[in-house]
């Protein structure tokens, strides 16, 4: 006869096991007849905070907008919470926040009609608009138009649409451009912020000192594949392999 | 719950899209001077002949609205383009039909106001007598411009991830609008010369009929012309 005891916890074991916010599986994307991408598998759990690495035109960016539903794999499955990216769309889009290098904004609108429009189409209280935007600094131009912001300005101004949001799993490709340093504080205080909330965020960096201390571990895309860093990997990637040992961002990285 | 938050959605692009216009006017203006352009050209090469000029009125009014509003199709989605929007829009959660119902609107809207111009300049330079059927005849018109903004909006969708895009739209959306142009020209003209012969009615209920055929079929397929 069966332990009681042991079934319940066999039967428990699934939910005591750490969820995971994305979950590749030999993801891969070919542009023509060329592969960009020849099976990723990557897994982020909740809470984690993963840095994507790679020298340019490995496939990062493809895998970012992969994951946010822009881009249909060639083969392969990915699920953010457990929902299919390729076959659940709508739900992997209220988990994802994507933070890419466009700004996808209206010029013609000023900050604040830009941010009642994502609240609009996001299903979130335009009441947090105002606070978005003084967290990011814009208050003073919010009845602008975009047209006239700076890149940095433009931004600060996606990061607020982003802060709006409040995802819970957060896909930043290359995050830190065009920021200043006060920007980028903006940005580790948001990134740490959502980790504190329970939430996960994959990151794409060319430069690892801006996101010392917000990163849990690092990994990279080489051939298409992901593969954990050595120090020669990033060197060759032109990254300092000095930024990730310093003390704040040395954490899990392996 | 899910539809009136699609509905909030389509609600919002329309405002964003309207508004954008409002404040830009480039569109407008051009896509306004381009449909009275066609039809100064239409008047100047038929001269002063009234009965060749009114026998003529219907065809160079709907040419106009087509090439202006191939215009205007276009420029719907270079908005998007332009800043990286249109991913941007893509990223938010919410049925797709959402986005193309928006645009849609807002397109609708936006050749309705350039139709009421080419129509009140070409009253003028075609000598057009103003029928007594003329509620009959707007919605014609309406009925006409519902149809190719449908297909308009959906092809400048579909070619809006191409770089040949102004190229690839009139060669895509063309030979799709041949029946609702025949049906709109012909009613057009029928009625502007007094329907004498009844035959108004057959061209409006195809009209109708291909209009709710390419509404249904648009709303389906926008989903998959939009992914990539």
């Amino acid at each position: 006869m069966p332990n009681p005891l042991i079934t319940a916890v066999q039967n428990s074991a699934p939910l005591l096991a750490p969820e995971l916010a994305l979950d590749a599986r030999g993801v891969a994307r070919r542009f023509g007849a060329r592969w960009v991408l020849r099976g990723v598998n990557l897994q982020v759990r909740a809470g984690e905070m993963v840095g994507l690495l790679g020298h340019n035109g490995c496939g990062k960016s493809t895998f970012m907008r992969i994951v946010a539903t822009l881009l249909k794999a060639s083969a392969g499955d990915c699920f953010v919470y457990g929902a299919n990216v390729k076959t659940e769309g709508d739900d992997v889009r209220h988990h994802v926040g994507f933070f890419s290098h466009i700004p996808g904004l209206y010029d013609d609108l000023s900050a604040r009609e830009n941010l009642a429009f994502a609240a609009t189409m996001l299903g979130f209280p335009s009441a947090d608009i105002d606070a978005a935007l003084e967290r990011v600094g814009l208050t003073h131009v919010m009845h602008e138009h975009v047209r006239g912001f700076s890149a940095g300005m433009q931004r600060r101004l996606s990061l607020a649409r982003l802060i709006l949001q409040r995802p819970r799993l957060l896909l930043l490709d290359e995050p830190y451009n065009n920021l200043d340093v006060a920007g980028i504080s903006l940005m580790n205080g948001f990134i740490r912020e959502l980790n504190a909330a329970g939430g996960a965020a994959v990151v794409v960096l060319h430069d690892l000192v801006p996101a010392q201390g917000v990163l849990d571990r690092t990994v990279t895309i080489r051939d298409g594949r992901v593969h954990t860093p050595s120090t020669a990997d990033l060197r060759h990637d032109g990254v300092s392999p000095e930024a990730i040992t310093a003390p704040a961002g040395a954490a899990g990285i392996s | 719950m899910a539809f009136r938050d699609d509905l909030r959605r389509t609600r919002a692009i329309v405002w964003k899209d309207l508004t954008t216009e409002r404040r830009s006017k480039a569109g407008f203006n051009a896509v306004a001077s381009l449909g009275v352009t066609i039809l100064v050209l239409f008047g100047l090469t038929l001269g002063p002949d009234t009965p060749a000029l009114r026998a003529a009125a219907a065809g160079a009014l709907w040419l106009a609205v087509l090439f202006a509003g191939v215009l205007a199709f276009n420029r719907s989605y270079q908005v998007e383009l332009d800043g990286g929007a249109l991913e941007a829009l893509l990223l938010y959660p919410g049925s797709r039909w959402a986005i193309f119902a928006g645009k849609l609107i807002a397109n609708l809207i936006f050749v309705t106001a350039m139709l009421v111009i080419v129509v009140a300049v070409g009253i003028v330079l075609f000598q057009v007598v103003v029928p007594a059927q003329w509620p009959a005849l707007v919605g014609v018109m309406m009925l006409g411009v519902i149809g190719i903004v449908a297909l308009g909006t959906f092809y400048a969708a579909m070619s809006s991830r191409s770089r040949a895009r102004e190229v690839l739209l009139p060669l895509l959306l063309y030979p799709m609008l041949i029946p609702v142009l025949l049906a709109s020209t012909t009613a057009t003209k029928v009625l502007l010369n007094g329907d004498l012969m009844h035959e108004a009615g057959a061209w409006v209920q195809m009209l109708s009929a291909f209009d709710v055929i390419f509404l249904v079929a648009t709303f389906l397929a926008f989903e998959y012309v939009i992914e990539v």
